[in-house]
């Protein structure tokens, strides 16, 4: 954007070091030819030939004003240099002008710039710079609703969506240094490469803030690999998908909750940053429900289910340390479970005996018929968490007392027993089977202050021909 | 006019499904779009009259040049008006 030879200022009258310097600018106009553009006003400072309408914020948003004023020096077209903000001094030898500006304050900051105000800088960005999105535009006609558009479309997950126009987009893509163009990973089932872009899309759509997004890209990457399986968790008929688990600080950066309602709805970064991770496998991988998605009866879960361990709140190392991470990584861990249901017990104060109460319910984990095929994870609330704590009992005392109570005699589980067809095949007639696989215990500590109620979720077809639980580093 | 960026792969077009061609015009709302190249008109007017005789009830909508594809307020203007569309191209 060419600006004419000789001073140029950007101003508005919305600002007070603006109108405190009309003088100035009036002299300069005067003596030294001084060009004026006005951000919100055209009359501002003045009715004049000196004084151009760039309410359009094209002049503005070309030569990169941040602050107004700004008085440039243009010498053959081009800038020479500039300042900003009101210093007596400062525009006196910028200008050679000695008494400029006699009697007004040595010194005024000057006010943001509207070319740079960040409710409209993005449409600016858009208007003039392009956007640099590579999506494919799709454009809503005037008489649709936004919201019903994007069920229209078949975009959603059966609640409404935030409509990813490209002014959202873009803010969503400051939440990460990663370029919008970066292919992130392959997406299943039909195996689609997805770019940062593409993720923001569906980010936006799902209600995360820009900041959520690493940890969107990271939930993704975790379930995107071979490992998780995440087009066997897909078209499985059994009711399970995604589980999340975060650690780290980035758990209070974000505000996620670990506490009250943990497993429920409430919480923002909870609630949407799982269901963007849904979105896109719908979207960008074709996994919708009735078409690769074969769950007989689902589980509410899988409109996303995310949320914090309570670290602080523990004796015990973290869900993450357990999966390899030193502490204070920022980290998702997605896990392949049905939904949560509770372990119910009041009454118990030994570790011993919640200990027992506690496996008695793991036992029936998926089904109590059936042993080592399938993971669990057991959240413990904090009321429950405190038994172990006061008995001084480690995470590993924990695991090997649990692991001593979940054998199973299998004549006892066995196909017909009990008059029940389901069970161990009879080949393991005779032996001692244990409950899970070992590592196959996910434990997490998390829940509200006050209840005496911790959650088991059944996993999945554990292990290398089903899915494994993948940790994965947030990288902001 | 909101424009929103694809959240999908992009493999497939953005349009929705065709509806079944109806088996009889009878009691349907059938819209002509006349993408407006010359005697379109005349042309539509015939099949304005021949449909007309089978029941329909016809509602003329035009495009706005015939270089550019209908806006998408006039296409969602038919969608939700008409049973049926018919567009023509006389030159």
């Amino acid at each position: 954007m060419q600006l004419p030879e000789g001073f140029v200022a950007v101003v508005k009258r919305d600002c007070a070091t603006c109108e405190m310097i009309v003088p100035v600018l009036e002299q300069l106009a005067t003596d030294r030819g001084l060009i004026v553009y006005s951000q919100d006003d055209p009359t501002f400072p003045a009715v004049s030939d000196w004084v151009v309408d760039d309410t359009d914020l094209v002049v503005s948003w070309h030569n990169q004003i941040e602050t107004v004023p700004t008085l440039l020096r243009i010498e053959n077209g081009a800038e020479v240099e500039r300042i900003v903000g009101w210093a007596v001094e400062q525009w006196r030898s910028f200008t050679g002008v000695g008494d400029l500006g006699r009697g007004l304050p040595e010194h005024r900051p000057g006010c943001g710039s509207l070319s740079v105000d960040p409710t409209v800088a993005p449409g600016l960005a858009i208007a003039f710079g392009g956007s640099g999105l590579a999506a494919r535009r799709v454009e809503l006609a005037m008489l649709e609703d936004d919201a019903e558009a994007m069920f229209d479309r078949g975009w959603t997950d059966g609640l409404p969506v935030v409509p990813p126009t490209q002014e959202r987009v873009m803010r969503m893509l400051e939440g990460t240094s990663r370029a919008a163009d970066d292919i992130v990973t392959v997406v299943p089932p039909n195996l689609h490469e997805i770019s940062v872009e593409k993720i923001a899309i569906n980010a936006v759509m799902a209600g995360c803030r820009p900041e959520y997004l690493p940890v969107v890209i990271a939930a993704l990457e975790a379930v995107c690999t071979d490992e998780f399986n995440m087009h066997g968790v897909l078209c499985t008929t059994m009711a399970v998908g995604p589980v999340f688990v975060v650690n780290g600080p980035i758990r209070h950066a974000l505000e996620f909750n670990s506490g009250m309602n943990v497993l429920g709805h409430g919480n923002r970064a909870n609630a949407t940053i799982p269901r963007a991770v849904q979105l896109i496998i719908r979207n960008v991988g074709g996994g919708a429900p009735g078409g690769i998605d074969r769950s007989t009866q689902g589980n509410p879960g899988k409109l996303g289910l995310m949320f914090a361990e309570d670290e602080e709140g523990s004796p015990w190392s973290s869900y993450s340390e357990d999966n390899g991470l030193a502490a204070g990584v920022d980290s998702v861990t997605a896990f392949c479970a049905e939904g949560p249901h509770l372990v119910f017990d009041q009454v118990s104060r030994s570790p011993e005996s919640l200990l027992r109460s506690m496996a008695s319910q793991l036992l029936s984990a998926n089904s109590p018929r059936l042993t080592m095929g399938m993971d669990a994870m057991l959240v413990i609330s904090p009321e429950h968490m405190s038994r172990f704590a006061a008995a001084g009992w480690s995470k590993q005392r924990f695991r090997e007392e649990l692991d001593e109570i979940l054998q199973v005699d299998a004549d006892t589980i066995l196909r017909g027993v009990d008059g029940i067809e389901e069970g161990m095949p009879a080949e393991f007639a005779g032996m001692t089977l244990p409950k899970f696989r070992p590592g196959g215990l996910q434990i997490v500590h998390a829940g509200g202050p006050a209840g005496l109620f911790s959650s088991i979720l059944g996993g999945w077809l554990a292990g290398d021909k089903g899915s494994v639980p993948v940790t994965r580093q947030v990288i902001t | 006019m909101t424009t929103v960026l694809d959240p999908t792969s992009e493999v497939t077009p953005v349009g929705r499904e065709r509806t079944r061609r109806p088996e009889s015009l009878a009691g349907l709302t059938v819209g002509l779009l006349d993408i407006t190249k010359p005697r379109g008109d005349v042309f539509l007017d015939h099949i304005e009259a021949a449909i007309t005789a089978l029941g329909a009830t016809v509602t003329r909508y035009s495009k706005p040049t015939f270089a550019k594809p209908a806006p998408a307020d006039l296409r969602h203007e038919i969608a939700t008006q008409c049973d049926a569309v018919i567009e023509a191209l006389a030159d």
